[in-house]
């Protein structure tokens, strides 16, 4: 979903950070921004239906407005990166909070070191930005790899779980950082194989996804542990959460 | 479609990433009655059922192993590829693959002799013993490959 200001200018976004979207009459939602932060014209969201503000998202049509409060939230770190190797893991839905922060590594592609994505979905069909993904796989300067759950026969590329191609990922551990989002079990089980390689935990970063309503750090809805996701968060590092993402319930 | 073995293989399993660090004469012995087998897109390794009477260590290209549920169309559950190893139900009775293997692309694997493995795993508990090791983690990854998917983590 594209949307541009009926008034006014678009703020600018860092990568990792989130709008709140209104649907009239129905209510507020938290989306991650998924664009281009080098184009400030256009707001764009990737929106799955999901419950009832959702789906009513993505049935918006050309022409109709949406209200947009944000950005919110801390994005991703971006000055731990410089010099380093860099890998970014994706699972499901967790792409699109990751694809302003590919732009903008793309966009400065010479400030780091071998860059490295592994995006995971459930099947070849919940794959998202297909097209792109394929132009992204053919770039000598990034290494993309695509696995997914389980596919049929048509499917030709892996099938396996994204932790399965972390041990064979291009990047030197000790000099590498990593993002990583999408469901939280994989991002646990990720986080892990990534310090079975060498890679520190405090060089390892996060996005945790949480019911949103105020945004502002004001209502407690979003609580995780002692921290606020939409104020504190979304992004945090593996060192201070590792503790919370043992337990079974935060 | 079954792709082809033949007999005095090139393919060394010294040079597989499974035996690094093993003794060189237990990895000999375990090779007596090896076959290389050579596949192209959509020929079948193995199917579920058949006698499984042999351990694939991958050097080239990819297979998917595959499910299959009655009135179900097969599903691929995973992809493996150069330096993984492919199956252990040869590993304790009844001997049966317990799903189908089929390459993805054109894959070059060497296939041990089972009762050759079970013999010299038996006979040499110590280098036994490092072959479990060695094969447990392969086996604790696929099953929680299975958790997930029970879990169906990506579903919305
Ligand atoms: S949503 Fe209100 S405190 Fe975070």
């Amino acid at each position: 979903m594209v949307l541009r200001p009926t008034f006014g200018h678009v703020p600018p976004f860092s990568p990792g950070q989130f709008n709140m979207l209104y649907r009239f009459g129905l209510g507020e939602v938290a989306i991650s921004i998924c664009g281009d932060p080098s184009r400030p014209d256009e707001i764009v969201h990737t929106v799955r239906s999901a419950g009832k503000i959702t789906s009513a998202l993505v049935r918006v049509a050309p022409g109709e407005t949406v209200g947009v409060r944000g950005p919110y939230g801390t994005g991703w770190p971006l000055h731990p990166m410089e010099g380093k190797d860099v890998v970014l893991v994706a699972g499901g839905l967790g792409l699109p909070p990751l694809r302003p922060l590919l732009y903008e590594l793309l966009a400065h592609r010479d400030r780091f070191g071998r860059l490295e994505v592994i995006y995971g979905a459930r099947s070849p069909k919940d794959l998202v930005y297909y097209d792109e993904i394929q132009r992204w796989r053919v770039r000598s300067d990034l290494r993309f790899q695509v696995t997914v759950d389980t596919a049929g026969r048509d499917w030709y590329g892996d099938v396996g779980l994204v932790t399965a191609r972390i041990p064979d990922a291009r990047f030197e551990p000790e000099r590498t950082v990593a993002y990583l989002c999408g469901p939280e079990i994989m991002m646990k089980l990720t986080a892990q194989a990534l310090e079975e390689r060498g890679v520190a935990d405090d060089a390892i970063y996060l996005s945790i996804e949480r019911n949103m309503k105020c945004a502002v750090g004001l209502c407690g809805h979003c609580q995780y542990g002692p921290e606020f996701v939409c104020r504190d968060g979304p992004v945090f590092s593996y060192r201070d959460v590792k503790p919370r993402m043992a337990l079974r319930e935060v | 479609m079954s792709g082809h073995l033949r007999g005095d293989p090139r393919l060394k399993a010294a040079d597989h990433a499974f035996f690094r660090g093993f003794d060189a004469a237990f990895v000999e012995r375990l090779s007596t009655g090896a076959l290389e087998g050579s596949y192209e897109a959509g020929d079948l390794l193995f199917r579920e059922g058949e006698p499984a009477n042999r351990f694939f260590l991958v050097f080239h290209g990819k297979i998917a192993i595959e499910l299959a549920a009655p009135d179900r169309p097969r599903r691929t559950i995973e992809t493996i590829g150069p330096g993984d190893v492919l199956g252990w139900s040869w590993l304790s009775p009844p001997y049966r693959w317990r799903f189908d293997a089929r390459a993805v692309k054109s894959t070059r694997t060497l296939a041990l002799d089972a009762k050759t493995l079970r013999d010299d795993l038996d006979a040499s508990p110590k280098d036994g013993y490092q072959f479990l090791q060695r094969l447990l983690p392969v086996i604790a990854e696929r099953l929680e490959m299975a958790r997930i998917q029970i879990l169906d983590i990506h579903g919305v």
